[in-house]
């Protein structure tokens, strides 16, 4: 009876003072091994009174499986320190750089021309877009700029042949045209694109870009116009609130035309749109000229409405603090690193323009 | 358009503040571009801060003062006094200004080494008092907030500057200004004082405008002014000459550019005693020529508009007089002309002669048809009282009457429009301070419009007046409604956005470059496309549409690399042009990468970017767009801008008969023409137009889902084929073998050399197995290997290696 407890103590303390792999195998197979103490032990059970065999199995059973227990324990103790121990010398210098990636970027104007179209997008204009070589007649004559007109001195146009009747668009306003012609009113659209004039210096490119507007149908007028334009450079600038003014002005395709002024200020050297008293033209607008109506066939006495155009790198340039317009299309890796956005960075209303 | 204030209110009577003027200028249209004081010599000294002083290192007595002047950097100035120390309020002279003492103009110099540019000033260099020693000690208190502002307070008159809209002719003159202003309620229009002039005598001097096809004049007025003394003008007409930006020259030219500014009348006069017997006005003969009064000899055209006595041409009607009949000092007698000619007809010789003046300028836009008589008069009244002499009876000659022009208008179309109302007798009295003469019967008005208002010629041209002079403010704001009726983009412009980002997101920079390019560039990557020159080219290098993306995209990546940047992946979508008409241009999406992967890379072996990265960014952005990977065909065929053996293009299917992209390591010859430092360079290109619209959306062109839970297997094969059988092909044939069991196809090896006969080589592939209906056991899948063996030995005479 004692013999068993104390071949169960025995063994617990050997099992328990052991670290090696070897020397718990050595025990496990003392213990449990064809001829080891246990496989002893229940041999004698054949030699014991029948009253006393049940108990005595019964206990050696239950020592068996304690003993079984222990081992398992101490074998896994021993993979866990072998394991801890080989995760230890494993330690790397996780501040070592990572594999290399390299983020793309989307270019200002792009993002911009996005942002745009989302804002447009919520108050029904849909994207029309016109070809960038146009003929004269969609970039000036049907715009009520006749040959002999002197607005047409204020667009220094590229011109493709020497008759002068295929030209860069100087502007995306043919695009009304063309929507018009092809289409049927109302017509609520924007035409972002490419656009060139003539002149190059610190503050005019060459090449730049618009986004023209254009909204007809029959009771449309300049309050819808303000009310629009409005809205747009509120959800643009991402504020609450903008001093705006309207200034009358002229373009040859709108009448009555205006000029809109967006308040702003300097703070700590940077311009901030809103509130202040100063002001920064951003954009032409009007009423469709009539001659233009007619010239596309459709007719002003039963249909009006708006257009408008504004500049897409200027609104850029406002917004996310670009001072030098010419740096947009001179593919300064490091300016379209500096400026560019994530390409998983698109504009949406429901998200916001930007983050 | 400049002018002085105070000019302005010789015929606005106003008690608005100079401020509010302005304010209303732009209000009514009429662009305030500036308003500020003449320039004067002592604006040039400006209240600065020593914010440094430090010893001059070559010098004892001098000191290296670093000034703040408001800007945004500080100025160096060396300096003498032994009071210039930091934090010292002074007097800042900029290089350029003349010191009041002993006017000498100050120079950017070198004192001893060290630049100084301008000056800190003392009193007595100031004339402020006697005082020389040191500098000037400004009150910190007075003029801590002043740094940057002038010192000297300028007291010469405010000159408006106005940018006149080019429908404005009227406003070319002061008096159509102040009109404007009255009309919007800015004060009263004076009305101009009718001096009795005595007219004495006839213009003797015969006037014809001969009736030429396209007479580009109209009516000219006349009269002739004897025994005067040109005169130097009087102050107040020196000074508003001046205030013009122009310089006095006499008083017979200053008058008549006086009034020319003052009523938007130009005018000319003649030496009388030079004309040649009589004035003819007639078109110009080619070949004719007369000596301009801006010194150019100028030869003519047929058919110009041109003034001409018995000797030839004097000038040029309405653009520019000659030297030949010019007034000068000794001039006693004179001819003034006050003439109309159509802004038509000057326009077009002025273009072809590219000369530009004010009084051109004027015409071009057209000015007041029935302004002659007033322009004499106001110039000849003020060259008698100025110049003495005998004026003539007034001689106007037309070959054409003026006639009113009227229109018909309904306050309803101003409502109808603007979307507000003014009551009829505010629009009455508008359209009457504007110089309109009103008619009204039941809100329907009959207008005579001024003859100085070329610009109005329909109902919409008064609305605008009407809107105009009101105030834009009077507009109300309608918030836009939240509704759409139709998609915002089509499926070209969602193709377009798409492929943007998806390039992006593949490590991309994106780009935009000019639409025109060097004509040298280009030709490495026209092809067989016509060159498109435009005619007026901002830069010789900036002279053709471009054919390609490449062409500017290369040229900035080359100056990129030599910025020091070698590894770069940068790309543009936007139009390339093949013709110069409109709509003859496609949307490419163009993509060029640089130089070497993994470039001091401590994990990864840095390697050179070879096509099959190209290839990879360009196959996964189509996959991404939607096209299936398995479908996409490729054929060893590219543009001759990439290197022949190491480019390819790529169709949607093997049906499609127009390839959708292009790719390829670009062409070594141009690496080499166009100097790129680079390991390595490839491209590749996407024709948005030959990506057919899809009537059916992605989302409808999904098969539907099937998967398998039953063992997936695997087999590995080495086939031996020729070294120039493409693995497309092999890929397809066994893809065609079962396309129910096949999954994928994999090739993970591919190999020539040493076992391998020569010219042929060794393709490894993996295919992968799977059937819907059961467990594949090793008889399948014996049966299927060898159905993939003989298929590509059949089809390709390939061997499989064993």
């Amino acid at each position: 009876m004692s013999d068993i407890k104390k071949i169960k103590d025995e063994y617990i303390g050997k099992i328990k003072n052991n670290d090696s792999f070897d020397n718990l195998n050595q025990i496990k197979t003392e213990l449990f091994g064809k001829n080891g103490v246990i496989a002893l032990e229940f041999k004698k059970i054949g030699s014991i009174s029948v009253e006393e065999r049940k108990k005595f199995a019964s206990e050696l059973n239950l020592i068996k499986d304690e003993l079984q227990n222990q081992l398992n324990i101490g074998f896994e103790e021993i993979e866990n320190k072998k394991i801890n121990s080989k995760l230890q010398n494993e330690k790397l210098d996780i501040t070592l750089p990572e594999r290399s990636f390299n983020q793309g970027k989307v270019h200002p104007v792009s993002q911009v021309i996005d942002e745009i179209s989302s804002i447009f997008s919520e108050i029904g204009f849909s994207v029309e877009e016109g070809p960038d070589v146009e003929n004269e007649y969609n970039n000036f004559t049907a715009l009520n700029t006749p040959d002999n007109h002197p607005a047409r001195d204020m667009h220094d146009t590229f011109y493709l042949n020497k008759e002068k009747d295929y030209l860069l668009r100087t502007h995306t306003s043919p695009v009304q045209v063309r929507t018009m012609k092809k289409g049927k009113p109302p017509f609520k659209i924007i035409a972002p694109g490419r656009t060139y004039r003539s002149d190059s210096d610190q503050t005019h490119a060459p090449m730049f870009h618009q986004v023209e507007g254009l909204h007809i149908d029959k009771n449309i007028n300049m309050g819808h116009l303000k009310g629009c334009l409005n809205y747009f450079i509120k959800e643009f600038f991402e504020v609450k609130k903008i001093n705006m003014r309207f200034r009358p002005s002229h373009f040859p395709f709108t009448e009555p035309s205006a000029e809109v002024d967006i308040g702003y200020e300097i703070k700590d050297g940077k311009i901030v749109i809103g509130d202040g008293d100063k002001w920064l033209e951003i954009l032409g607008c009007g009423m469709v000229h009539p001659n233009v109506l007619r010239n596309v066939k459709v007719d002003p006495r039963k249909y009006q409405g708006y257009a408008f155009g504004i500049g897409i790198d200027r609104l850029a340039m406002l917004k996310y603090g670009i001072n030098d317009l010419r740096a947009f299309f001179e593919t300064d890796y490091r300016w379209l690193n500096h400026f560019g956005f994530d390409p998983l960075d698109v504009p949406s209303s429901y998200r916001g323009l930007s983050r | 358009m400049k002018f002085t204030i105070q000019w302005l209110k010789d015929h606005l009577e106003t008690k608005l503040s100079d401020d509010k003027i302005i304010e209303n200028l732009t209000s009514i249209g009429l662009e305030v571009e500036s308003f500020e004081n003449i320039p004067n010599e002592l604006d040039q000294f400006i209240v600065g801060k020593i914010v440094n002083a430090d010893k001059h290192p070559n010098a004892d007595r001098l000191k290296v003062c670093d000034v703040d002047i408001g800007k945004k950097d500080l100025i160096k100035v060396v300096c003498g006094a032994p009071n210039a120390k930091k934090n010292l309020l002074t007097i800042y002279a900029s290089p350029g200004s003349i010191i009041p003492k002993n006017k000498m103009k100050l120079s950017i110099s070198k004192i001893r080494g060290i630049t100084s540019y301008g000056m800190l000033c003392s009193e007595a260099e100031l004339n402020i008092s006697k005082e020389s020693e040191g500098i000037i000690e400004l009150s910190s208190k007075k003029y801590q907030n002043k740094i940057g502002n002038k010192y000297f307070k300028n007291t010469s008159p405010k000159i408006i500057d106005l940018s006149i809209t080019p429908n404005r002719p009227d406003c070319l003159g002061v008096r159509g200004v102040a009109r404007d202003l009255a009309a919007a309620g800015t004060g009263n229009l004076i009305s101009l004082s009718k001096k009795k002039l005595k007219l004495a005598g006839n213009q003797n001097i015969k006037v014809s405008i001969k009736k030429d096809k396209n007479q580009g004049c109209e009516s000219f007025g006349s009269c002739l002014i004897r025994g005067i003394k040109n005169v130097e003008s009087p102050k107040w007409l020196k000074d508003k000459i001046i205030s013009l930006g122009q310089k006095p020259i006499s008083a017979v030219v200053d008058i008549t550019n006086y009034v020319m500014i003052d009523l938007n009348r130009p005018l000319h006069a003649y030496d009388a005693d030079k004309i040649n017997k009589e004035i003819i006005v007639r078109n110009s003969k080619k070949g004719e020529t007369f000596d301009g009064l801006d010194n150019k000899k100028y030869i003519l055209e047929d058919g110009m508009c041109v003034i001409s006595d018995r000797s030839g041409v004097l000038g040029l009607g309405g653009i520019i007089g000659g030297t030949r009949s010019g007034t000068e000092k000794n001039t006693k007698n004179i001819l003034l002309e006050s003439a109309y000619f159509n802004p038509r007809s000057i326009r077009k010789t002025s273009k072809a002669l590219n000369i530009e003046t004010d009084a051109k300028f004027r015409f071009e836009r057209g000015i007041d048809p029935n302004s002659n008589l007033a322009g004499l008069e106001k110039a000849a009244e003020l060259i008698v009282r100025i110049c003495g002499g005998k004026v003539s009876k007034f001689n106007n000659q037309k070959i054409k009457n003026f006639k009113s022009n009227y229109i018909q208008f309904e306050i309803s179309l101003f409502e109808k429009v603007s979307g507000f109302k003014i009551k009829e007798k505010e629009i009455i009295n508008i359209l009457n301070n504007l110089g309109f003469e009103t008619k009204v019967k039941n809100s329907k008005f009959k207008l005579k419009i001024p003859s100085w208002r070329p610009d109005i010629t329909q109902p919409i041209d008064i609305v605008e007046e009407i809107v105009r002079i009101k105030g834009y403010n009077h507009i109300k704001t309608i918030d836009p409604e939240k509704t759409r009726s139709k998609s915002t983009l089509n499926k070209s412009q969602k193709l377009f956005h798409f492929l943007q980002r998806s390039v992006a997101s593949k490590g991309y920079l994106e780009t935009v470059t000019w639409s025109f390019t060097d004509e040298k560039i280009n030709n490495h990557f026209r092809e067989n496309k016509d060159q498109i020159d435009i005619i007026n080219p901002i830069s010789s290098d900036l002279n053709v549409l471009r054919n390609s993306i490449f062409s500017n995209l290369i040229f900035y990546l080359k100056k990129n690399i030599d910025r020091g940047f070698n590894d770069l992946s940068l790309f543009e979508i936007g139009p390339i042009f093949f013709g110069k008409k409109p709509g003859e241009q496609l949307t490419v999406l163009g993509a060029l990468k640089s130089g070497r992967a993994n470039r001091s890379n401590w994990i990864e072996k840095d390697r050179i970017i070879d096509v099959y990265d190209a290839k990879r960014d360009l196959v996964q952005t189509l996959v991404e767009t939607g096209f299936s990977r398995e479908k996409l065909h490729f054929i060893d065929q590219a543009p001759s801008y990439y290197h022949p053996g190491k480019s390819g293009k790529v169709f949607l299917s093997k049906n499609e008969d127009k390839p959708v992209a292009f790719f390829g390591e670009i062409h070594p010859n141009i690496i080499k023409n166009l100097d790129i430092k680079t390991d390595s360079l490839v491209g590749f290109e996407i024709y948005l137009d030959y990506i057919k619209d899809t009537k059916r959306k992605l989302r409808e062109r999904k098969s539907s889902y099937h998967f398998s839970d039953f063992q997936k297997s695997e087999r590995d094969f080495a086939f031996i084929v020729d070294k120039h059988f493409k693995v497309q092909e092999l890929v397809n044939i066994i893809s065609s073998v079962d396309r129910n069991l096949i999954k994928s196809i994999n090739v993970f090896d591919v190999y020539e050399g040493e076992n391998i006969p020569s010219g042929k080589k060794s393709i490894a592939i993996n295919v992968n197995l799977q059937s819907l209906d059961k467990a594949l056991n090793e008889k399948d899948l014996d049966h299927i290997s060898n159905l993939i063996i003989s298929e590509v030995e059949k089809k390709s005479g390939a061997k499989i290696r064993s």
